[in-house]
């Protein structure tokens, strides 16, 4: 590591770095838009380009199955759940005045003060700390899925439980209520009673 | 590589998402704020794991249960959202406010968001 | 079972009747009279064995420590000696007869279950002072007579007179209670110990260090227990109880408990010449103060509670001159004929329909109708006025002679063996006595044959009221009460060798003295009454609450009620026939208010309580409450401005989290690389 310390430099950047560098202004730039634009769908096409982006970060840091896993649901599915959401919702299309709230300069010192701090600390912790790129990539497809079905099998399969119940959850939530038997399930008792107010 | 670069933008990605989830009074922007600050956290999930270039690989499982647990989230978020506009006629956040304490004007202003749910029903 | 088991079954019995009285009345009426009368007789049994084995021989002591209790043990001891066994038979015959005659006369009584337990209760207090050996366990047996008195004298608490003299009763022996607590405390921090046998042993090797102020602090106990002038004013209002529980409370409880209680610790009172002139002069004024007052008294139960204070004055008086076997002598006799006189008195009040004298003295034959009541009262009244042959005349001459052999100096304080001589008595403190005592016992004599006279010699133009023939539970109890009452004087050459060893039979002087003087009293009085009778016929009075089916215990409740209605106070009578009244001349009116002593105390204690407690209210409600409601309201105001950040957005309530944990952060970090560096 010290060895590497000594071949790199700030003033020297690597070819790999200044990609990095670009394609991060670019996603902080998308994200930047995507919190203050003031036309909603936009907001979700430009948390497209931060999010692909950050799968190009991926791609940078040789984290290849990532980066195609993080183009496929997010950009394939989450975006696209966001945009029907949106519609679901009737968004106005356009340039809507009030999409911020009253406490925007609240929340901008937060965001502010807490990038400033994290920025300092992380600076400071990790100064002279070097990735080695080189050698085979760390993230292929095969090193992903051989530590997954080796070390987080159990993980792995307590997380479909929960992407089921996610699921179950999901519909019982948005199915209309009144037409259907009580059996929906006990989340849509308090619902019922809601919706009969 | 320089281990800051990467730090550096997740930190600054996560504080942008912040700002979004206290700022956006949609609450599917908000849902969208909260999306940017889970992919900064997987950047820097990633990014650790390769620099420390660790056997078990623990960073990028790590990250690909985030995305999963990030699309579940999603999905209850958008059903629950859209129960709220269903019942309210809105989906901003800082209207959803029945945890405050009743004052005179809220007496006033709740007939007229009530009939707003009955005309959404 | 051995002397000591039996001995502690004594007080015990009557305490489990008490406690199971109290538990099943409710539940099981069909329990409460056996476990009323059954326990007591027991104890009473048990008592005259205790008694029988005892035999006047070397006192009993036990003991057991329960538990440690400091630097001054207390213990569980008894110590029975003649004096405890005797009064002990007293208690518990007096007490029987009193539950005996109580189912008879609280035959309806809604609250008869409660009233028993808690005569049984008084009567185990009581057995408990007689035979405990330590002042600490009689300071309890001591208390709770007096919460007892304060519920029993309380039961017709539908009248007033009986809720204020309830209240009266407690407040005034409490008044001395507190110095009889510090009393007890200065006496075993003398003495190192509360046990009785420990305290007399320090009093003769000399350990005692402050006699008089211990004698002194122990005497303003006795005195509200055994109602000495200035703590008497309780007893006479206390007669507003029922006419059993006076009975009770006159003759073998309460009462007897501060006389004992002397008798019990004479040593420690003869220690300090002074408390013996103190308690001499207190016995003179209170013999001759309620003799008089007793002479003014129209209801004949405040009559008998005076000559009941008078009575007791005796017995000081021979304590004083340090004489306790005539003292404890005079406290079993008066014990019987007392008892005698008012359960008598409660059968005259329902036969009359009446309390007042003024009214039977115009009611013809009412000692036709109760013939039983008639005879033995009339016997009980010359015991009383110390006629001989009866038990008062043996008792009194016991007491006058003492002061006698005090006053030409001859006293010595012979009290046991074990004690040895301990000083003189002095003989100013003998002639107080006895010139009180020879004045009282012609009063005595003179307001017996007054109650007796306006009692049954009534002459008006009424028969008295037929209330049909009386319980046969309380005539027979008059019939056994009758029995000592007459025959106890037989018992003074005996006695002697169960006490100190004092000679007991009356002398020549103070007998011929006391006798002539009784004749002389009851001649003037019947003088008077020949006087006055022609008066009676013309001014008509009384009021007669006749209720011929009603238990007793009603028509003397309801007689309690109407007297003030009907007479203007509780105490007296506007009758112009009354011969007391010939005799006292201008004495009359303030001898009937028992001489404005109330009204002393009332400017003295009460009115200052009054007024400071009229302050504490003006304090606790204009300052200190000005301070709540200022918290109160401070409080509210916060909340209100503290409500304003409670606006229901969570956007806000995030962000205020987040700055804070953002500060926190900061604040570890800097920590950290403080600390790190």
């Amino acid at each position: 590591m010290t060895l590497a310390a000594a071949s790199h430099g700030f003033l020297t950047p690597s070819g790999v770095e200044i990609a990095f560098l670009l394609v991060g202004l670019v996603t902080l730039g998308a994200a930047v838009v995507t919190v203050t634009t003031k036309q909603l769908v936009h907001a979700a096409l430009w948390l497209v380009v931060a999010l692909g982006g950050i799968a190009v970060e991926y791609l940078l840091l040789t984290a290849e199955f990532i980066a195609w896993v993080q183009v496929l649901i997010y950009v394939g599915s989450v975006v696209v759940l966001l945009l029907f959401g949106l519609m679901l919702t009737k968004a106005p299309i356009g340039r809507s005045p009030d999409a911020d709230s009253g406490n925007r300069w609240a929340a901008l010192l937060v965001a502010v003060a807490s990038a400033a701090v994290l920025v300092w600390v992380v600076v400071d912790a990790f100064r002279a700390s070097w990735i080695d790129l080189d050698g085979a990539a760390q993230g292929s497809t095969e090193v992903s899925g051989r530590s997954l079905f080796q070390h987080w099998v159990l993980p792995f399969e307590a997380l479909s439980v929960l992407l089921l119940a996610a699921l179950v959850g999901a519909i019982v939530l948005s199915r209309r209520n009144g037409e259907g038997p009580q059996e929906t399930g006990r989340a849509a008792a308090p619902v019922s009673r809601e919706g009969q107010r | 590589m320089h281990l800051a670069y990467p730090a550096v933008l997740a930190v600054l990605l996560f504080c942008v998402g912040l700002y979004g989830v206290l700022a956006r009074r949609n609450a599917i922007l908000v849902l969208m704020s909260v999306e940017l600050m889970l992919n900064a956290v997987n950047l820097n999930l990633v990014a650790f794991d390769v620099w420390l270039r660790d056997t078990l690989h623990a960073g990028q499982a790590l990250t690909l249960f985030t995305i999963a647990v990030a699309a579940a989230e999603i999905g209850i978020g958008l059903a629950i959202v859209l129960l709220v506009y269903r019942n309210r006629g809105s989906s901003d956040v800082d209207k959803l406010t029945d945890l405050a304490e009743r004052s005179a004007e809220d007496e006033q202003a709740h007939p007229q968001s009530q009939q707003q749910a009955e005309a959404a029903a | 079972m051995t002397t000591t088991t039996t001995a502690v079954l004594v007080p015990l019995l009557p305490f489990l009747g008490a406690a199971f009285g109290l538990l099943l009345g409710r539940r099981a009426p069909g329990f409460v009279r056996p476990l009323a009368v059954l326990p007591t007789l027991a104890a009473a049994v048990l008592a005259v064995v205790v008694a029988a084995r005892q035999g006047g021989g070397a006192a009993l002591d036990a003991a057991t420590e329960l538990t440690p209790t400091g630097s001054v043990p207390i213990e569980l001891a008894l110590h029975i000696d003649g004096f405890a066994a005797l009064v002990a038979v007293l208690v518990g015959v007096v007490a029987t007869c009193v539950q005996l005659y109580s189912t008879g006369y609280l035959r309806d009584d809604p609250r008869y279950a409660s009233y028993a337990a808690l005569v049984s209760l008084f009567t185990s207090a009581m057995l408990l002072v007689v035979y405990s050996g330590d002042l600490m366990v009689l300071l309890v047996g001591w208390e709770i007579m007096g919460i007892c008195s304060y519920f029993l004298v309380g039961h017709y608490w539908e009248t007033e007179a009986a809720r204020s003299a309830s209240l009266k009763a407690f407040l005034v022996t409490k008044l001395g209670d507190v110095p009889f607590l510090f009393g007890l405390f200065a006496l075993a921090a003398d003495a190192g110990t509360f046990r009785i046998t420990g305290v007399l042993n320090a009093v003769t090797s000399g350990d005692l260090h402050h006699p008089t102020l211990i004698a002194l602090l122990l005497l303003a106990g006795v005195a509200g227990k055994s109602a000495q002038f200035p703590l008497h004013t309780w007893l006479p209002d206390a007669m507003a109880g029922p006419t059993p529980v006076s009975a009770l409370i006159h003759a073998a409880t309460m009462v007897a408990a501060g006389v004992y209680f002397i008798a019990r610790l004479l040593p420690v009172f003869a220690a300090s010449a002074a408390a013996l002139v103190v308690l001499a002069v207190m016995a003179a004024v209170t013999m001759v103060g309620s003799a008089l007052a007793a002479l003014a008294q129209d209801d004949i139960k405040r009559v008998l509670a005076y000559s009941t204070v008078g009575q007791l004055g005796y017995m000081t008086g021979a304590l004083a001159v340090g004489d306790r076997s005539a003292a404890v002598f005079h406290l079993l006799s008066h014990g019987a004929f007392k008892a005698l006189l008012f359960l008598g008195a409660g059968v005259i009040i329902h036969a009359a329909g009446t309390n007042s004298l003024a009214a039977m003295s115009r009611m013809r034959g009412l000692s036709k109708r109760i013939p039983d009541a008639f005879w033995t009262v009339t016997v009980a009244l010359l015991a009383l006025a110390a006629i001989p042959p009866f038990a008062g005349f043996f008792s009194k001459e016991a007491v006058l002679g003492a002061a006698e052999h005090a006053a030409v100096g001859e006293a010595h304080l012979a009290l046991g063996g074990a004690h040895g001589h301990l000083g003189s008595v002095p003989s100013a403190a003998g002639w107080t006595v006895l010139i009180a005592g020879l004045l009282t016992a012609l009063l005595t004599a003179a307001y017996a044959t007054r109650l007796w006279l306006l009692a049954f010699f009534g002459r008006g133009p009424e028969e008295a009221p037929d209330h049909g023939k009386q319980p046969f539970a309380m005539n027979a109890v008059l019939w056994v009460l009758f029995i000592p009452t007459a025959a106890f004087g037989i018992a003074a050459p005996v006695l002697p060798d169960w006490f100190d060893g004092n000679e007991l039979t009356p002398t020549l002087v103070t007998s011929v003295l006391g006798t002539g003087l009784a004749l002389a009293g009851a001649l003037i009085m019947y003088g008077a009454w020949r006087h006055t009778t022609a008066v009676a016929a013309r001014a008509p009075l009384g009021a007669v609450a006749v209720d011929p089916d009603a238990a007793p215990a009603v028509s003397e409740e309801e007689a309690i009620a109407t007297h003030a209605a009907a007479y203007g106070d509780n105490a007296g009578a506007p009758d112009p026939a009354d011969p007391g009244r010939l005799l006292l001349g201008p004495l009359h009116a303030p001898a009937t208010c028992g001489f404005h002593l109330d009204a002393v105390y009332a400017a003295l204690f009460v009115r200052p309580v009054r007024a400071a407690a009229r302050l504490v209210r003006f304090l606790d409600r204009e300052v200190v409450d000005t301070y709540v409601h200022g918290a109160g309201t401070g409080a509210r105001w916060l909340g209100s401005a503290v409500r304003r950040a409670q606006t229901g957005n969570v956007q806000t309530y995030l962000g205020a989290l987040l700055a804070g944990s953002l500060v926190l952060a900061v604040a570890a970090v800097l920590v950290a690389t403080g600390t790190g560096a």
